[in-house]
């Protein structure tokens, strides 16, 4: 059980222009899981292997349990990694990749076998104990993997795209397995992941990070309905987005006349409306008529996707996107006129570009 | 001719050239008054043999200094080649095609250019006659064969074996003694038999540098040559040839083992 708090960390590499983790901050609780997730080069692997002691930051400082361990070596920290590809040893058996960290604290060997035999259980190994990694399936070595990293009872599991090597059945398989252990053991973890779905499944609280700058640290759910640049919106899927100028109180100046929302406040710095396609609404659809928030447009194209139907429609020059379900009165055709409805309680108002 | 016949043909005629001059050494050196144009020797004799091993003769203490400088020169050689050869093949940075070419550079370069103002610059520094002397000079037709062998070796290898073995609680040494030597033992073992072997055939550097006072075994077949004892010269050569035969026969498999890629990258 370990709190993680990283406060300015800032890593660039040699010849390179741009630093590959830039001012990061957060924090990530007692048994908690956070996942970073980016595309590829945006500072989540360099984060993590500063984390575990791996990669010495430029700047700032790694506290855990409000303990600096920045100038810790990785072999006194405690942290376990499972690396991307795993790592195993190929020299070593199974069992005695398992017990390598075990050997390294001089633990004597009868507490070594029976320790080894409980994390082959733990992560529902069958009796490989004397097979060669190479002989294992790509499964069977993360499992091997991931015993070997907690073998010590480490204070803090760091993954490096755990499921990355496997196909989609036993990424499920994986996914609640880690999960399942993670509980089991309550051991505070950082996964990095470039997979949105595994972040969103797996996750307590996502770190996004893009070109080495955290975006938005969030619970999964958040991302969607609360994103904090258009960037972060536009990584989660979303489409609509409006140009608009917070007016006072409640109201929005926007391409369609003004908005009203139910937004608190506004954080600075502002600009862009977003909403996400299934919470625009047709009016038509509504039980009873709206009095704000309707916009006239017409449909431009329909897509039939089964139960729900997809359409996009022009508003005041704007185009937005909407799912709808397949009613009784079928597909509205191309150049329908129809009434939108964007519910104030489905607007949110973010930061145009990156903020 | 079906294949399977073709490949034991070429194999066969591939195996003969190559054993033909052993086969002859072999002969001569049990032979005396061979000549043209009997096919076969008609008198067997020791007396090479004899004359060889005689105590007053220098074969003994030119196996030693062959020995002692081709292990000499094979340390040696691991030691620079083994930091430049991580370096080179596991990092990238400005002018690494310059260093590289620069390694490679005292192979293109014959020894007759660089080993005569060597020769007069080791006088001066007084690394002249001398095994250590020989062993420097060995270094330079030796480094380009082991830098090149260990940079292809860390090009193949994966630098996340040793951060998983640092972060499960082993220290620099730990890792280096459980991680690092076995993974790369095949590799370090070829370099090891390319530094030896070239160390054990190098005659104008000893020579050279030794200034007639490190007697190897090139330099006593050298002067043999000048003689005209047919016998004595072939049983000289099975001496010289028999050490080097063995080490590579006994490190074989590693040699199989290197070929073979890490299973990882």
């Amino acid at each position: 059980m370990t709190h993680i708090q990283l406060e300015h960390l800032t890593k660039t590499y040699p010849n390179t222009p741009i630093p590959a983790v830039d001012n990061l901050s957060l924090q990530v609780n007692d048994g908690e899981f956070v996942s970073l997730l980016g595309p590829s080069g945006g500072g989540k692997t360099t984060t993590l292997r500063m984390l575990a002691g791996l990669i010495a930051p430029d700047r700032g400082t790694i506290r855990f349990d409000g303990q600096n361990v920045t100038d810790v070596a990785a072999q006194d920290r405690g942290v376990a990694m499972v690396f991307q590809n795993h790592a195993l040893f190929p020299h070593m058996t199974v069992a005695e990749n398992i017990a390598f960290g075990l050997k390294m604290r001089r633990v004597d060997k009868a507490t070594r076998e029976r320790r080894v035999a409980e994390m082959m259980q733990l992560v529902r190994l069958p009796q490989l104990a004397t097979r060669r990694p190479s002989e294992l399936s790509g499964g069977q070595q993360q499992r091997v993997a991931l015993a070997r990293s907690l073998v010590t009872n480490p204070t803090v599991l760091l993954l490096d795209e755990p499921l990355s090597s496997l196909d989609a059945h036993l990424r499920s398989e994986m996914r609640q397995l880690i999960l399942t252990v993670q509980q089991e053991l309550k051991i505070t973890t950082v996964m990095v992941t470039h997979d949105q779905h595994d972040a969103v499944i797996m996750s307590d609280r996502i770190a996004l990070m893009f070109d080495g700058k955290l975006q938005q640290i969030a619970a999964p759910q958040d991302f969607y309905s609360r994103p904090s640049n258009e960037k972060v919106a536009r990584f989660f899927g979303g489409i609509n987005f409006i140009p608009c100028e917070p007016l006072e109180a409640d109201r929005l100046k926007s391409p369609f006349g003004v908005l009203r929302h139910r937004l608190r406040y506004l954080t600075m710095p502002y600009g862009t409306l977003t909403i996400r396609p299934e919470h625009v609404t047709l009016a038509q659809d509504l039980a009873a008529p709206a009095a704000e928030n309707t916009v006239a447009a017409t449909i431009t194209n329909a897509a039939y996707e089964g139960a729900f139907a997809r359409y996009w429609v022009q508003a005041a020059d704007v185009t937005l996107e909407l799912v709808r379900r397949v009613e009784s009165d079928g597909m509205l055709a191309a150049g329908t006129a129809v009434e939108i409805h964007l519910p104030p309680e489905h607007l949110w108002v973010m930061a145009a570009g990156v903020g | 001719m079906p294949n399977a016949a073709w490949r034991w043909l070429v194999i066969g005629a591939v195996s003969l050239l190559l054993a033909a001059p052993f086969v002859a050494f072999a002969l001569n050196a049990f032979a005396i008054r061979w000549f043209f144009p009997q096919v076969w020797p008609q008198v067997w004799s020791l007396t090479a043999w004899e004359r060889l091993f005689r105590p007053s003769t220098d074969v003994w203490a030119a196996l030693g200094n062959s020995l002692q400088i081709a292990v000499g020169v094979t340390f040696l050689s691991l030691i620079i080649g083994f930091p430049a050869g991580r370096v080179l093949g596991l990092y990238p940075f400005g002018g690494k095609r310059l260093v590289e070419v620069l390694i490679v550079l005292p192979t293109l370069i014959p020894p007759i250019a660089f080993s005569l103002g060597m020769s007069v610059q080791f006088i001066r520094w007084g690394l002249s006659g001398n095994l250590f002397g020989v062993m420097l000079a060995h270094l330079v037709p030796v480094l380009p064969y082991v830098v090149l062998t260990l940079i292809g070796v860390f090009a193949n290898y994966n630098t996340d074996y040793e951060a998983a073995a640092r972060s499960l609680g082993a220290n620099g040494w730990a890792v280096w003694v459980y991680i690092t030597l076995p993974l790369l033992w095949p590799g370090v073992m070829t370099a090891a038999l390319f530094a030896f072997l070239i160390s054990w055939s190098q005659y104008l550097l000893t020579f050279l540098i030794g200034q007639g006072q490190v007697i190897t075994l090139p330099v006593l077949l050298f002067s043999a040559m000048t003689g005209n004892n047919l016998a004595t010269i072939a049983a000289l050569a099975l001496i010289f040839v028999l050490p080097a035969a063995l080490i590579v026969a006994l490190t074989a498999r590693g040699f199989q083992a290197a070929a073979a890629p890490l299973p990882m990258r």
